[in-house]
């Protein structure tokens, strides 16, 4: 449990500070950015209840928003993703195959169940900021070339993070 | 009641999601109506901290192009002294100036946080209200506009950059004095380009003419601002809008001058009064 909590924590810190520092200056123009600080919020264990997924999603968010200047966009976007990572992981996963301190990832599940996983969460986030940090629906077609091409970036982005922390199977 | 508790419960994974998104968005809504009036932004002083030792190591960096800049001012401000100027007539004796009074002054502040990728960019100063920086005041960059003053705490300030969907600076064409608005964002987010508009179909544009701020907003008149990209103007509409390079790059911007201007107060009461009778 120990072990559990440490690791992320240290993802947490690890993640914002790449996030704020490095990929905050990563763009193509405006019309993509990475954010692949959601590689924490995906990567958290999946006995974890939803309470307090959804308070670690709102604090992340709100603690990227301090550092973009844009409070409450990042925390709306994040407890959306914290949303469609309770649903996603209903549907596609019986709770009694796997061990409760099992995190998601490609080491415990299969490389496609992971790149669906990250393209649909990832999907709602971006969605989510995107409209919220323009708050209007006018060019709304150039806001969804936003997301779509926001979302493969941080989409190629978390695989490749993923497979830092893969680790093979004990059998 | 106890039915209705045990729906909760089931569907808890929703019900959370709308408390915490419903919070988020207030946050949104309550920022947009107040321009930041709440502290979660980077003149808090934890999060500039992080930026003032991110900025202090690419200051660092930059030292050499930033030195460079500061040379060319300084040589260029140098030739606008008295001393350095010929003065082509016959006549002796020292003239006592009293027409003249200081007007505008100037605070040096270094960027600490900068970004020119995001829709609505925020540059973050190390200088804050104990150094007399006011909220609405203009920032010039060593090489033109930069932007206006947002939110200032004790020792920081964020800036509104140019480059900002809400920003619109009075710039006024050289050579005709006619004046429009320089905006950014609406389709263009290109970091050097901004549009000039609201300036009448029936002026005359050239090709490479300097564009610079008109003195009737919170700069000194004459500040470049950009040059015009290109003349042409878009049929059927009563105004022109006219691509500007800007002078300024926000993605090399280490340090920028406010503009303190000591006649702001009653320059604004006076417009107030007149617009209100």
């Amino acid at each position: 449990m120990g072990r559990v909590l440490s690791l992320n924590i240290f993802r947490f810190i690890i993640f914002i500070l790449m996030q704020v520092f490095l990929f905050r200056n990563i763009g193509y123009y405006n019309l993509a950015a990475p954010f692949p600080y959601i590689y924490f919020l995906l990567a958290l264990p999946l006995s974890i209840s939803n309470f307090t997924l959804y308070t670690i999603a709102f604090l992340t968010g709100l603690t990227v928003d301090a550092f973009y200047d844009t409070p409450g966009v990042h925390a709306a976007a994040c407890t959306a993703l914290a949303w469609a990572r309770v649903v996603f992981l209903n549907i596609t996963i019986q709770p009694e195959n796997h061990e409760l301190q099992a995190t998601p990832g490609m080491s415990e599940m299969s490389f496609r169940w992971y790149f669906i996983y990250a393209l649909v969460l990832s999907f709602f986030h971006h969605l989510v900021l995107f409209i919220l940090e323009v708050f209007s629906f006018a060019n709304f077609h150039y806001t969804l070339i936003s997301v779509f091409l926001s979302c493969i970036f941080t989409v190629v982005l978390l695989l490749l993070f993923d497979f830092i922390f893969y680790r093979k199977k004990k059998r | 009641m106890r039915n209705l508790w045990i729906f909760i419960s089931k569907y808890n994974a929703f019900f959370l999601f709308m408390l915490y998104f419903s919070l988020a968005f207030l946050l949104v809504v309550r920022n947009n109506a107040y321009q930041r009036a709440g502290s979660i932004n980077s003149a808090n002083r934890v999060v500039a901290y992080f930026y003032g030792h991110y900025s202090d190591l690419t200051g660092y960096l930059n030292l050499a192009e930033t030195n460079r800049a500061l040379a060319d001012e300084n040589a260029r401000l140098r030739g606008e002294l008295e001393v350095s100027k010929f003065h082509n007539d016959t006549t002796q004796g020292q003239i006592i100036d009293t027409v003249s009074q200081q007007r505008y002054t100037y605070i040096v502040a270094q960027v600490i946080k900068n970004s020119i990728h995001q829709k609505n960019n925020v540059i973050t100063i190390n200088r804050g209200s104990r150094h007399g920086i006011q909220k609405g005041m203009g920032v010039l960059s060593p090489t033109g506009v930069a932007g206006i003053v947002l939110q200032v705490s004790e020792h920081f300030a964020t800036v509104q950059s140019l480059l900002h969907s809400d920003t619109r600076i009075s710039a006024s064409l050289q050579k005709s004095k006619a004046f429009g608005s320089l905006v950014w964002g609406e389709d263009n987010f290109n970091p050097r380009m901004a549009y000039l508009d609201d300036i009448p179909n029936h002026v005359k544009v050239t090709e490479g003419e300097p564009v610079v701020t008109s003195g009737y907003s919170l700069f000194p008149p004459g500040i470049p601002v950009g040059h015009v990209i290109s003349a042409t103007s878009k049929g059927g509409k009563s105004f022109l809008e006219i691509p500007i390079a800007l002078t300024t790059d926000f993605a090399r911007l280490q340090i920028v001058y406010v503009v303190k201007d000591d006649f702001a107060e009653e320059k604004h009461q006076l417009e107030e009064a007149s617009t209100d009778g």
